[in-house]
């Protein structure tokens, strides 16, 4: 399956056209599934995918909810938050105001697709088409992927947290753990490093660093606090400008980690955990677009190519289009069931459009995308598969033709002016800045407030700063101090949290909160 | 391809989020308490066969993060444009609303709400009602025994009065005994009959010595004695004889009728009444495990007592003074129209914040002990009071005595202690 074939084209049409469709009905069984499954694989092939092996479970709709209910892990440890997304799925779906999910891929090695019994074969097509094909083959395939996570290893990692999770339930109790999780969980979205690779989740190596690690890092933050200078502040003026950590840390769970004073080792250990996750999580939050694109455009294109064969019929064909339409279909904006931009139209739009440049560019592809109108379709999509992430993804291959079909348009919102600017639409002058507006919309520090770890007041309270750098005089949530709280726990002292905008602290957060009358009772 | 392995999970266990399910509830127990007891104001106390939907405001569920706040300049790309063109002004609406912009967190439903609602089930609810009271037990303790009986078929016996004599089942056990006995008999006579069939058909041999008829004689002989035999097995023995059997079957009453009694005189507050209520939904299960049928009576009492509906019964208001043998008295003559005691297993629950005019309680005392208790199974007596006694209670305390085994009374003063109060009053008494 590795070996790329040299001429990947649509397969021939036409003369096969009389061959036996593999089912008429549309009840599935394993067998149909397993044909299914081997001619989508023969199609995969000869387009070039390069899958992990794959793993297809059919489970029945409680297992979905449970499934659904834990982001997707398919082992997790225990938690209330788990419950509550339980209860508001089952809820959903049994007043049938909400379809599950109709399909889960884990990112593994075997790669773990999960179908729905209650579906009907056409979807279970498409399902495996979709996830054990497409997100498959782009877990397999993207750079973040790649050097965030280590396929064949999350697996036994969750078992691993799972079991030290519920170990430590048992020595220190629900409630000390449940702690210790939420407030890790609150920072979950700040345990990774974006610009430094880093090293793969393996559960047998964590066992095996783990004992090692608990008298390391305990020796470690001894030191860090021993070489606090004693309180003869006349000394120098030199400490006082020590700084710790020397420059800015984006990685706030890393450096709680390692450096809060008074969490106990098992504390230190849950926090890793919780960091770990984020990081395994850290490059679906970041290729939304591209993934979801990825995944429809070759079902879309998998299925096309059973029928191109003679292996599936009409009626298969229509009950999959309405499915698909139903997935890839974008509400306009004034819609009332618009809740912004669908990833899975656009992704998918991208690169039906990537193809299309590629097959039969127009004097306009030619303009934009000089080095791709005209080649190898198959190749273009598979380097635009692999090599972005969804903002530098949409700033390379958003072509004016989607921006056209989308009818694309942006709004500015100032919150000094009285009035919404519309800064550019789909037209010639608009394009370039569309296309940046909306890569920068899938920027992740754009997403989410950039903050960082300032610094440690080492020599005196030993309270911890952090610094939110805002974008464009956008202000911290009004969650902020909730979320401070959880930092306080962690890190056992005083927390700050300052917005500075061009050198100016714009907002302060304290906790415990400053009050003006500071002797309470 | 081969590299595809289709498996069936269907029958691995569905249950995988019931531990996180049951961390939210435990997070939550303030919240779906509180929703318990407003769910219980609302509930007829023998409406109890059903969970009951939560709802918690969603922000005490929140999971904080760190997230962009409203304000500042954002600009958005959104699809489906009409009419704009780059450079167009909107006026964006009075009150300043962020323009659907906001970054509020999307509830898994779609749109935003503020409650989070979910439903628990009907062991839940009753956990949450009764501080985490453990059903099952209740179920396993026994009801104290019941005094009627029934006798049931159980087979046959040998022996027995001859009005049980089944005679169906003795002529059959006689004729079996008949067939075992003579049929080797007869069988051997048919053979001796043939034998000597064909000794008078050979033909006859003149020479004395070779002749038959000795052998003929003899077989005939045999055979006649072999028929006498017969004839002397008797045709019904005493050992064929069979009686039906019955045993003595304790016949619980199927039907139970449940007595509630309350006080609604003034000094009785909405507090206690819905501790009354918990009280009264508690022993209605208890029963209900029981048995089949169960009626509920509701006497209302101040100074004079009334039998009402559950509605009036827990929530209409009186003032006035207090006799609570007017509900004593009201509930005899019920029981001597309604619920005859040989038909019905009667219970009765009284409530009270112990007030009573002290001339009355006396005569509660000799209407318990001389009209009520005989006929009920069960009375309890609880004060819902964390004030000192009176009267009535040291009244009861001398009832208490005299019939313990019938007779129960404590002090409640605070929902918790319920179903403590409850474990007590059903406690079954050592024999």
């Amino acid at each position: 399956m590795t070996d790329t074939m040299d001429r990947p084209n649509l397969p021939e049409n036409g003369q096969d056209r009389d061959r036996q469709p593999i089912s008429t009905s549309s009840e599935w069984t394993f067998d149909l599934i397993r044909k299914y499954d081997e001619e989508i694989a023969k199609c995969a092939a000869e387009f070039g995918l390069d899958t992990y092996p794959n793993q297809i479970e059919v489970i029945s709709a409680e297992q979905m909810m449970d499934a659904y209910s834990s982001v997707g892990m398919p082992v997790g440890y225990h938690h209330w938050s788990f419950g509550k997304q339980f209860l508001s799925t089952s809820k959903g779906y049994q007043r049938g105001q909400m379809g599950l999910a109709y399909e889960i891929v884990i990112n593994s090695n075997p790669c773990i697709a999960y179908l729905m019994e209650e579906n009907t074969l056409p979807m279970q097509a498409l399902v495996i088409a979709h996830a054990s094909y497409g997100h498959n083959s782009f877990f397999k395939g993207n750079y973040l992927f790649r050097t965030w996570t280590d396929a064949s290893a999350i697996i036994d990692y969750l078992v691993f947290a799972r079991n030290y999770v519920a170990e430590c339930e048992e020595r220190h109790g629900v409630d000390a753990v449940e702690q210790i999780l939420d407030s890790c969980h609150a920072l979950m979205n700040y345990g990774v490093d974006r610009y430094k690779r880093p090293a793969p989740i393996s559960a047998s190596e964590e066992q095996r660093r783990q004992q090692e690690r608990e008298e390391y890092q305990q020796r470690r933050i001894n030191d860090l606090w021993r070489t606090i200078p004693r309180l003869n502040d006349d000394d120098d003026a030199v400490n006082k400008k020590i700084r710790f950590p020397e420059e800015p840390q984006e990685n706030i769970l890393y450096f709680i980690e390692k450096n809060a004073p008074l969490l106990e080792t098992w504390q230190r250990e849950i926090v890793r955990i919780v960091r770990k996750l984020g990081q395994y999580f850290y490059p679906q939050r970041q290729t939304q677009v591209m993934n979801e694109g990825w995944a429809s455009f070759w079902h879309y294109t998998l299925l096309h190519a059973l029928y191109e064969k003679g292996l599936v019929n009409d009626g298969f064909m229509l009950e999959f289009l309405q499915s698909h339409t139903a997935v890839v279909y974008q509400p306009p904006f004034n819609s009332p069931w618009y809740s912004g931009l669908n990833p899975y139209t656009l992704g998918f739009s991208i690169y039906t459009d990537l193809r299309r440049i590629c097959e039969h560019p127009t004097e306009e592809d030619r303009q934009w995308f000089p080095d791709i109108a005209g080649t190898d379709w198959v190749k273009t999509l598979h380097f635009a598969m692999a090599n972005f992430k969804d903002e530098s993804f949409i700033q390379q291959f958003l072509s004016p033709k989607v921006m056209r079909d989308l009818k694309l348009f942006s709004i500015q919102n100032d919150d000094q002016e009285d009035v919404y600017r519309v800064t550019a639409i789909h037209d010639e002058p608009g394009y370039r800045i569309l296309r940046e507006k909306l890569a920068r919309q899938y920027n992740l520090s754009y997403r989410e407030p950039n903050i960082q770890v300032w610094n440690v007041d080492v020599r005196g309270d030993r309270s911890l700063t952090l610094r939110h750098v805002p974008v464009d005089r956008v202000p911290l949530g009004d969650e902020t101090e909730e979320v401070l709280r959880h930092v306080h726990r962690l890190w056992g002292f005083d927390v700050h949290l300052e917005s500075v905008d061009e050198g100016t602290v714009v907002e302060e957060y304290h906790c415990p909160r400053h009050s003006l009358d500071e002797d309470d009772d | 391809m081969g590299m595809t392995h289709v498996v069936d999970r269907r029958l691995n266990g569905k249950n995988k989020s019931a531990v996180n399910r049951e961390r939210f509830l435990r997070r939550y127990r303030h919240h779906i308490k509180k929703a318990v007891a407003d769910a219980v104001q609302r509930r007829s106390i023998t409406d109890i066969e059903r969970g009951e939907s939560v709802s918690i405001p969603s922000q005490d569920i929140e999971e904080p993060i760190f997230h962009h706040g409203q304000g500042g300049k954002r600009e958005m790309v959104h699809p489906g444009n009409q009419e704009f063109v780059a450079g167009d002004t909107i006026p964006k609406p009075p009150g300043g609303g962020g323009g659907g912009q906001g970054h509020g967190k999307a509830s898994p439903d779609g749109e935003g709400m503020d409650e989070f609602a979910f439903q628990i089930t009907q062991e839940e609810f009753l956990d949450f009602l009764f501080d985490d009271l453990e059903l099952p037990n209740l179920a396993r303790k026994k009801l104290k025994d019941t005094e009627s009986f029934k006798y049931v078929r159980s087979g046959f016996t040998t022996e027995g009065v001859p009005a049980k004599l089944d005679v169906v089942r003795s002529l059959r056990g006689a004729h079996a005994r008949r067939l075992g006995l003579g049929g080797a008999r007869k069988k051997k006579i048919r053979d001796l009959e043939e034998q000597l069939e064909a000794l008078k058909m050979a033909p006859k041999d003149l020479d004395p010595a070779f002749s038959h008829e000795d052998q003929i004689q003899v077989l005939e002989e045999e055979i006649a004695r072999l028929k006498a035999n017969i004839r002397r097995i008797p045709f019904i023995d005493e050992i064929d004889l069979r009686y039906r059997q019955h045993q003595k079957h304790p016949q619980p009453a199927t039907s139970a009728v449940m007595f509630c009694l309350m006080d609604v005189s003034g000094s009785m507050t909405q507090m206690h009444k819905d501790i009354a209520k918990r009280f009264f939904i508690l022993l209605y299960l208890f029963l209900k495990k029981n048995y089949k049928k169960i009626e509920v009576v509701f006497i209302r009492h101040h100074t004079s007592a009334k039998e009402v509906d559950e509605e009036e019964f827990f929530y209409s208001r009186e003032t006035g003074g207090t006799i609570v043998s007017s509900a004593l008295k009201l509930m005899k003559k019920i029981v001597e129209s309604r619920y005859p005691p040989s038909e019905w297993n009667i219970y009765a629950a009284q409530a009270s914040d112990g007030d009573n005019w002290n001339d009355d309680s006396p005569v509660c005392s000799k209407i318990l002990a001389e009209g009520i208790l005989p006929l009920v199974q069960y009375y309890a007596y609880t004060e819902i009071t964390p004030q000192d006694h009176q009267m009535l209670w040291y009244e009861y305390e001398k009832i208490m005595e005299r019939f313990p085994n019938s007779f129960a009374m404590q002090q409640i003063a605070d929902p918790g202690e319920i179903y403590p109060v409850f474990r007590q009053l059903f406690e079954r008494k050592a024999a």
